[in-house]
């Protein structure tokens, strides 16, 4: 697929789901299968264009009929009414071939889904082995190891670790346990470990993995709401052409000639915008499959089209823009220590603090100054553990207290301690530096004497800085949400690139950024995972949950990211436009396409009594037959050779709507005007050639 | 073409590009309800209609509402025309005793009127009393201009506003326009026109007595008041039947690149009107681009055939070359005063605009100088246009064009920061649909029926174009006659007044339906990710999506008249 070749695509998630051939012997096949039986009615009628192909070619066929029950020649009729089916046809397969790729999957989860049974919880503690399709709301479940979790649910009791790949496609293990962000687990799910008591939280057949598979088969597929008005227009054009054509019979006879059913016939079918009318469903169908792929569930098409419309992009500082952990960067001494001194404070405060910040100062200072961990059992030491109460932690070894922790924290427990303890009047400045520079300082002191100042950094994501600007080229602004304060916060703002930041966030303010850029008439995407944003992700225009993310939170989100992704907020944007823009660029052409076809079919009709109008043929087509037989056979094969570009999308880069268009107009528009003309031409030399007219 | 010729075009051309700003100005303030210079003078009697009519200004209208008091006030402006017509000959300044028009006619003409098409199958000058003219023609050549005015501010408004119920007040709309717009032009230009040497009198026809001792009758009566409503307001309809071509009409070269700018004024300042509402002029410029892109290659297309000349004359050694003793090219049908170049141009603005004036005859042009007045207004009059509907229709085809490349850039189609939706694209959809349906059904039916055909005067693809013509022009509410169609007969009297009545409201009733629902919905921030509709890119656009979604339907038709009579011109058949 087109996108993983475009530096939006930078970082692609490892895992995701092998691309496989458009034309997969097994998908091709089933497709042309299922292309003859949507030419059911019934089914066909949801395509209006094509169906009126239908009607078209079902009339054209018993006309046919009649005229060999009389005896006629009809030659050039058959060879017509072939090419008209022809055209249903290839519509349905394009669709076909589209669904078939998501049905594959569809048949893979539902394998899942048949097999669970469940281990419902007595009143007494003991269980009964049910089928997992008869769990009702509310139901309490045992599962335990090696059991498929049966329905979606919350955890109520116990830890363990679960295997999603089911879902997901992760391999790695997750944790699941009760209270919490981590509460709600997904039926299909396999537990690993220790065993969790699981309240049910949704009835079946609306469970996630019911969703899921209702999404990637793509069966009863809701039409987007875009879809729903270009098939409008479609509509609207094809009355248009209808009336374009059957007047022609009574200014023909006014003329003194004459035209037959199966050229009018032709002429209107080459007209009307069969090539989008075929595609158009295919095009949406791939365009939800490629989020598929992307391990993205969008919960309704809309949000894919939403997707496209995006203004605005709220990001979430840790793990979006920046690496999730802050690392330590620096040492910075207060006067009279030394850079030796600090550093072994510091990373004697540090041995026993597993946290990812911890072992960054271990690493600076065996990177910096050369001290080699110390074990900690060899020390005698005492390690005081982090607690929310003194925002600080340490270790008393021998007689000393070594204590790190946020600068204030640390400034009470010095003076607190030591009642005549100097604090250097450089303290508070370094303090200020490092957090104007965007880093979190941390004070280091030793026996109630501030010994230095350790400079916690934020590591932005390398290559985000070009992605935001890509977005900014796009006409999408990106704002960065982040619990830091305001002068951290923008130091990050600054170097990411992002073009605007909110410090000190709350879910609140979160949902209150998103009304206000709403009522600026702008459309928003977030993600989140927590409880608490959930408000803001159904308030959202699109709302990616994470599916590691809270049960609340999934719900509220109108997409689920299964892997939990938060960048991925930027590759869906590029998806969702994507699909629209293939959706305009087959548009584009299929009405450009008209132009040449009425020079091929115009002269032809009206040659016969007008010999000048033959001046028209400018393709120099070899008779009035091959012409018309011409023009509807390029009509028909069109939709075939389009069918690779409707399912991959068209090419997709970052840029400005107007450089899209101008690129888009020269090879779709004055593309659409040109390539009939050349095709038709070569068609007419090959029927003429072997004989077909 | 010589240059003198194209001087004149890129004159007039010039004349319009400068009027469209100040007029744009002064009409965006007028209906926005501020001050202007004439407010002074105008308000009291603004507040005194509404006043003796009971309407209050303030009153925000539903599309349908505001659709409905269209639709009202020109059913009953039908039947006032209807019964001045049938008691002509009861009613006062009828100093020549004109009778009751009969009941046909007179229900074509007053649906002609009624819809700012003022197709004439009468003859003024020997049918209709100075009262009638006044009182019944005169007066809808005000408000049905003011009516399409109205219309379009309706939609503009639906596209300015933001999340509103209403599109304003029709009546509010109606008065403002007549009042402050129409009137004040008309009363100064009419003098122009007196002083230039148009007649303006409620006297008898004048007999005189020529030099080689002959009496003649010289029709006149109050021709300058008439003469510049009806191509200010594009309505066309002559006082006299030789329309423009007539020297009262149209005395000379001045008057008439008066008459020409007077056309298009409006239908330009509209746009500029457009793009102040929508608080980016640029918009606005952007149709403005459009339209005299399809403009200067009609003008330029009609004026290379005329000037050409017929090919078949030359070969009989007529020396057709333009020189300083003759015009040149095709002068039949032509007046020696006004030449090929204004000829040629005059036939293209009057067919741009939904006007039907005209100064020369379109039946004589050479073919495929005539196919320009049939495609202006086969692509329904959107070229600066019929006051008011020149801007809406444009702007119905904007929104198509929108649709169809707005995905390109991957985002849903927006106009002017409106979303373009499912419903909006049905309204849209039904009211251009309406064009080919009725000048190729109608056209269909008359050329295939005995007294539809009779009608015509010339053989083949030139009496097939003469009928597409008619319903073409009565559609698209021009009123411009190509001549050689006897249009005085039941059948064309009827289907005629039918497709003026379906070419007017048929578009009207979904073009308000879009307006409504684009004033409902939220205005959408615009960014560099925003199709761009302020731009030449878009103006290409815009005229491809027009020429082949509105153009290319006609393609069939065309090619059976005017096109082959063309080719069958170059091989030596005439027709």
């Amino acid at each position: 697929m087109s996108l993983a070749h475009n530096p939006m695509a930078s970082e692609p998630s490892s895992h995701r789901i092998k691309t496989s051939s458009l034309f997969r012997g097994d998908l091709v096949r089933q497709a042309i299968v299922d292309s003859l039986v949507k030419l059911s009615p019934r089914t066909l009628v949801k395509n209006p264009v094509m169906f009126v192909v239908e009607i078209v070619a079902a009339l054209t066929t018993i006309l046919l009929v009649r005229d060999l029950a009389a005896g006629a020649h009809v030659g050039f009729t058959v060879q017509i009414v072939f090419w008209l089916w022809f055209t249903v046809i290839f519509a349905n397969f394009a669709e076909a071939l589209a669904e078939g790729r998501g049905k594959a999957q569809a048949d893979a989860l539902r394998r899942t889904r048949s097999e669970a049974v469940a281990k419902l919880l007595q009143k007494n503690g003991s269980y009964e082995i049910v089928p997992a399709a008869e769990l009702k709301v509310g139901d309490v479940v045992l599962v335990e190891v090696n059991d498929l979790i049966p329905s979606d649910g919350e955890v109520i009791d116990g830890v363990a670790s679960v295997d999603e790949s089911a879902i997901t496609g992760e391999s790695a293990p997750v944790i699941r346990e009760s209270g919490g962000d981590r509460s709600a687990v997904t039926g299909g799910t396999r537990v690993l470990s220790d065993q969790i008591k699981v309240r049910i939280t949704a009835a079946q057949g609306s469970t996630f993995l019911d969703r899921m598979i209702h999404l990637v088969e793509g069966a009863e597929r809701q039409k987007t709401p875009n879809e729903i008005a270009l098939n409008i227009l479609l509509v609207g054009l094809t009355i248009i052409f209808l009336f374009a054509t059957v007047t022609i019979p009574s200014f023909v006879s006014y003329a003194g000639g004459a035209v037959s059913v199966t050229v009018l016939v032709a002429l209107f079918v080459t007209l009307i915008p069969t090539t989008i009318g075929a595609l158009l469903s295919a095009i949406g169908i791939a365009g939800m499959d490629r989020l598929v792929k992307f391990n993205v569930l969008a919960m309704s098409g809309r949000a894919v089209e939403a997707a496209g419309d995006v203004d605005t992009l709220l990001l979430d500082k840790t793990g979006t823009i920046t690496l999730g952990n802050r690392v330590a960067s620096e040492f910075v001494t207060m006067p009279g220590v030394s850079d030796h001194e600090l550093a072994d404070a510091a990373q004697l405060s540090s041995l026993s603090d597993e946290t990812p910040e911890g072992r960054s100062i271990v690493v600076l200072a065996k990177e910096k100054y050369g001290l080699r961990g110390r074990e900690l059992a060899n020390l005698h030491a005492k390690f005081i553990p982090f607690s929310a109460q003194t925002r600080m932690s340490g270790i008393d070894i021998d007689d000393h207290q070594i204590r790190k922790g946020a600068a204030d924290s640390i400034l009470k427990f010095v003076t607190s301690n030591v009642p005549n303890a100097i604090v250097p009047r450089e303290f508070q400045q370094i303090v200020d530096k490092i957090a104007r520079a965007g880093g979190t300082p941390l004070a280091v002191s030793k026996d109630g004497a501030i010994l230095g100042v350790i400079h916690l950094k934020d590591i932005v994501k390398g290559g985000i800085r070009e992605r935001f600007a890509a977005l900014r080229r796009m006409g999408i602004r990106t704002i960065m949400i982040t619990g830091d304060n305001p002068l951290t916060a923008a130091a990050i703002a600054a170097e990411s690139g992002v073009d605007d930041f909110l410090a000190q966030a709350t879910p609140e303010d979160k949902l209150r950024l998103i009304r206000e850029e709403q009522a600026k008439g702008k459309l928003v995407a977030m993600c989140g995972d927590g409880t608490n944003d959930a408000p803001a992700l159904a308030q959202a225009d699109v709302g990616v949950a994470m599916q590691t993310g809270t049960q609340a939170a999934r719900e509220a989100g109108n997409m689920i990211d299964l892997d939990s992704d938060p960048t991925k907020l930027i590759e869906i944007v590029a998806i969702g436009k994507q699909l629209l823009m293939t959706r305009g660029t087959l548009t584009t052409f299929s009405i450009a396409n008209d132009v040449a076809k009425y020079f091929a079919i115009i002269p032809a009709m009206f040659a016969v009594f007008y010999p000048q109008l033959g001046v028209l043929n400018i393709m120099h087509l070899a008779t009035p037959q091959s012409a018309i037989l011409s023009a509807i056979i390029f009509n028909a094969l069109i939709i075939i050779a389009l069918i690779p570009l409707a399912l991959r999308g068209v090419q997709y880069t970052p840029r400005s709507a107007a450089s899209f268009l101008i690129r888009n107009l020269v090879i779709y528009g004055a593309g659409g005007v040109i390539v009939p003309f050349v095709g038709i031409k070569l068609i007419d030399v090959i029927i003429t050639t072997i004989g077909l007219v | 073409m010589t240059a003198n010729g194209l001087i004149q075009i890129a004159l007039f051309s010039a004349i319009v590009l400068l009027v469209t700003r100040p007029l744009g100005g002064y009409m965006t303030r007028v209906f926005n309800g501020d001050y202007v210079f004439l407010t002074p003078i105008l308000r009291p009697i603004e507040m005194l209609f509404y006043k003796l009519a009971g309407v209050d200004e303030k009153d925000d209208q539903h599309w349908l509402r505001y659709g409905g008091a269209m639709l009202m006030f020109s059913v009953a402006g039908f039947a006032l025309l209807y019964a001045i017509l049938r008691l002509q000959g009861y009613l006062p300044f009828n100093p020549q005793g004109f009778g009751a028009v009969e009941p046909m006619l007179a229900f074509n003409t007053a649906i002609s009127f009624v819809t700012n098409t003022n197709w004439q199958n009468y003859g003024g000058e020997t049918t209709l009393s100075y009262f009638t003219q006044m009182a019944g023609l005169t007066v809808h050549n005000f408000v049905s201009a003011a009516t399409g005015i109205a219309l379009a501010m309706a939609f503009i408004r639906g596209f300015s506003r933001a999340s509103a119920k209403g599109l304003g007040n029709f009546w509010v709309d109606l008065t403002r326009c007549s009042l402050y717009v129409l009137l004040p032009v008309s009363i100064v230009v009419g003098l122009f026109f007196i002083w230039q040497g148009m007649p303006q009198t409620l006297g008898a026809y004048v007999n005189a007595t020529t030099i080689e001792g002959a009496h003649q009758t010289i029709a006149v009566g109050p021709v300058a008041s008439q003469e510049v409503i009806k191509m200010f307001g594009t309505n066309g309809g002559g006082f006299f039947n030789a329309n423009s071509t007539h020297p009262f009409e149209n005395p000379n070269a001045i008057t008439n690149l008066v008459q020409m700018v007077l056309i298009f004024a409006i239908g330009a300042a509209l746009t500029n009107v457009f793009g102040r509402m929508v608080k980016n002029e640029w918009q606005g410029w952007a149709l403005f681009g459009t339209m005299s892109v399809l403009f200067l290659v009609g003008a330029l297309i009609a004026y290379h055939f005329e000037a050409a000349g017929n090919p078949n004359i030359t070969a009989l050694g007529v020396d057709q070359a333009a020189s300083a003793l003759q015009a040149g090219g095709n002068m039949e049908g032509k007046d020696v005063r006004f030449g090929i170049a204004n000829s040629a141009l005059f036939a293209t603005v009057t067919t741009d605009a939904s006007c039907g004036a005209v100064n020369a005859w379109h039946d004589s042009f050479t073919p495929l100088a005539g196919l320009v007045p049939l495609v202006n207004m086969e692509l329904g009059e959107i070229i600066f246009g019929g006051v008011g509907s020149g801007l809406y229709g444009m702007l119905l085809f904007a929104i198509v064009a929108v649709f169809i490349a707005g995905l390109m850039v991957g985002r849903t189609p927006e106009y002017v920061g409106k979303k373009i939706e499912g419903y909006d694209v049905k309204m849209t959809a039904l009211a251009i649909i309406i064009l080919p349906f009725s000048i190729l059904g109608f056209t269909a039916l008359a050329s295939s029926l005995p007294f539809g055909v009779s009608s015509i005067a010339n053989a083949g693809p030139h009496g097939f174009s003469e009928i597409l013509y008619g319903f073409s022009s009565t559609t698209a509410n021009n009123g411009s006659a190509f001549g050689g169609l006897t249009g005085n007969t039941p059948f064309y009297n009827i289907t005629l007044g039918l497709a003026m009545a379906i070419g007017r409201f048929g578009m009207i009733v979904p073009m308000l339906a879009v307006a409504g629902s684009l004033g409902r919905k939220k205005l959408v921030a615009s960014s560099v990710g925003t199709f761009p509709t302020d731009s030449g890119l878009f103006v290409a656009i815009l005229t491809a999506v027009i020429l082949i979604v509105g153009g290319l339907t006609f393609f069939p038709a065309l090619s059976l008249g005017p096109i082959v009579e063309h080719f069958s011109m170059i091989h030596g058949t005439l027709y």
